[in-house]
């Protein structure tokens, strides 16, 4: 398999033509977790997932929080979670999770033809 | 499956406009492409707030400073939904600091240009972030779901800037003599550098139909910058100055501006580190990560020392 990397210059410049430099940088002792936020942007609406964020602790992913995602008002009120807490769905079972429910129409309301003079229903 | 069974279902995916999501299998190609371009872009809107930082100390007003101060705190938040973005495709958010230290990695080469004068803050909203605007509005509809999610957020609050920009350009052309000069000659000097944003032209990037094909990218360097020439050759009438182009001209055949050659030259000098701020703009981010190192291990010692504090009182 040859795929050609497409070159587009604006905050994409490729590899060969930049100018590296010797300069290291010593590694941090540690790296702050990566943490999800969540944010109901107003009273009566769930909290929405709107991104991450890296924290050392909850209190501080929580101002940080408040400081990247509600700038001009979008929330009154924010979940962080550490991100490894969070357990996801595999895409390639998605077959087995989802596909029992692609062929029970009747559990629709459109499954049921009813007279007309029973409106609303 | 085969891997090129795999290859069909991803590209049938992008060709039905399904985006793509973390965990979903993608070339490793597409994975590269899009974690180099994402980590590149985080690092022009950090490495961005470097040039204007230089003027909010020296903002002509309280309310100009509260602005600027808003707005490179915009572009922070801006480089930390791209990193995150280009997080989930597996390379950690140190690596990319790293390369971006190193060199490695690169940023608009717009920012290697100095800012010399207050007017060169409103010509950088109206122009640069204008041209940015133009790369991030396609971007939205860009294939990785993550990327896209970050630039629809980035595009909302990215509409100031360049108004701003815009309208503190307005009032300088509407001040005096001196005034009027300064808004001229910041012009003048942005002018190319904003039209070089855009990249290389078609017919020199020859390896570009795969980002195409895989709708990382969804128009080519000469659209785009068509767009913004045709948008700015418009918007320049209001401001009452001249764009430094004597070749720009209406095409009414074409129905869009003509304008005159980019001096390839000196993109190129830019781009390999030979621009008037590269060392400066690099120093200044080595410097920042340097010092902030000590706030960085104290923060996770702390907390660490909390954990081992509660799971003993637990215990």
């Amino acid at each position: 398999m040859n795929i050609k990397i497409t070159k587009y210059y604006y905050g994409d410049i490729p590899e060969e033509k930049s100018a590296g430099s010797t300069y290291q940088s010593a590694q941090d002792a540690t790296t702050w977790p990566l943490w999800e936020i969540f944010i109901r942007s107003k009273q009566g609406l769930d909290h929405k997932h709107v991104g991450s964020l890296h924290a050392a602790d909850a209190a501080m992913a929580m101002e940080n929080a408040r400081d990247v995602y509600t700038r001009r008002q979008e929330g009154v009120s924010i979940w962080v979670v550490e991100s490894k807490y969070i357990t996801a769905s595999n895409p390639e079972e998605a077959g087995e999770l989802y596909e029992p429910a692609v062929d029970k129409i009747y559990r629709h309301p459109t499954f049921y033809i009813l007279p007309d003079e029973v409106n609303y229903m | 499956m085969s891997i090129q069974n795999f290859e069909q279902h991803f590209q049938a995916q992008i060709d039905n406009e399904i985006k793509i999501e973390p965990k979903d299998w993608m070339p490793e190609a597409y994975r590269k492409t899009n974690i180099r371009q994402i980590s590149q872009h985080a690092h022009s809107e950090i490495v961005g707030m470097l040039p204007e930082g230089n003027w909010i100390s020296r903002a002509p007003s309280l309310k100009r400073k509260a602005i600027l101060i808003a707005k490179a705190q915009d572009e922070a938040g801006h480089g930390l939904y791209l990193y995150s973005a280009a997080e989930t495709l597996g390379m950690s958010r140190d690596e990319m600091i790293a390369d971006l230290h190193s060199g490695k990695a690169k940023y608009s080469s717009i920012f290697n240009y100095p800012t010399l004068s207050w007017a060169d803050v409103g010509a950088i909203g109206w122009l640069v972030d204008g041209a940015a605007i133009m790369n991030q509005v396609m971007l939205t509809r860009t294939s990785y779901g993550p990327y896209a999610r970050a630039m629809v957020r980035i595009c909302k609050e990215e509409s100031f800037h360049q108004r701003q920009g815009f309208e503190s350009l307005l009032v300088l052309s509407k001040g005096t003599a001196e005034q009027k000069a300064m808004c001229q000659d910041a012009i003048n000097r942005w002018w190319w550098p904003s039209l070089m944003m855009f990249g290389p032209k078609d017919t020199e990037s020859t390896n570009s139909d795969q980002s195409m094909k895989w709708k990382i990218k969804r128009k080519t360097n000469d659209e785009l910058r068509q767009n913004f020439v045709d948008m700015i050759a418009e918007q320049i009438k209001v401001l009452g100055m001249k764009l430094p182009d004597n070749k720009l001209n209406w095409n009414e055949q074409r129905k869009h501006y003509d304008f005159g050659e980019i001096n390839w030259d000196e993109f190129w000098a830019v781009v390999k580190g030979n621009g008037p701020c590269n060392k400066q703009r690099l120093a200044a981010r080595r410097k920042a990560h340097e010092e902030g190192r000590w706030v960085r291990e104290a923060a996770m010692a702390y907390t660490e020392k909390k954990k081992s504090k509660s799971s003993l009182e637990a215990a």
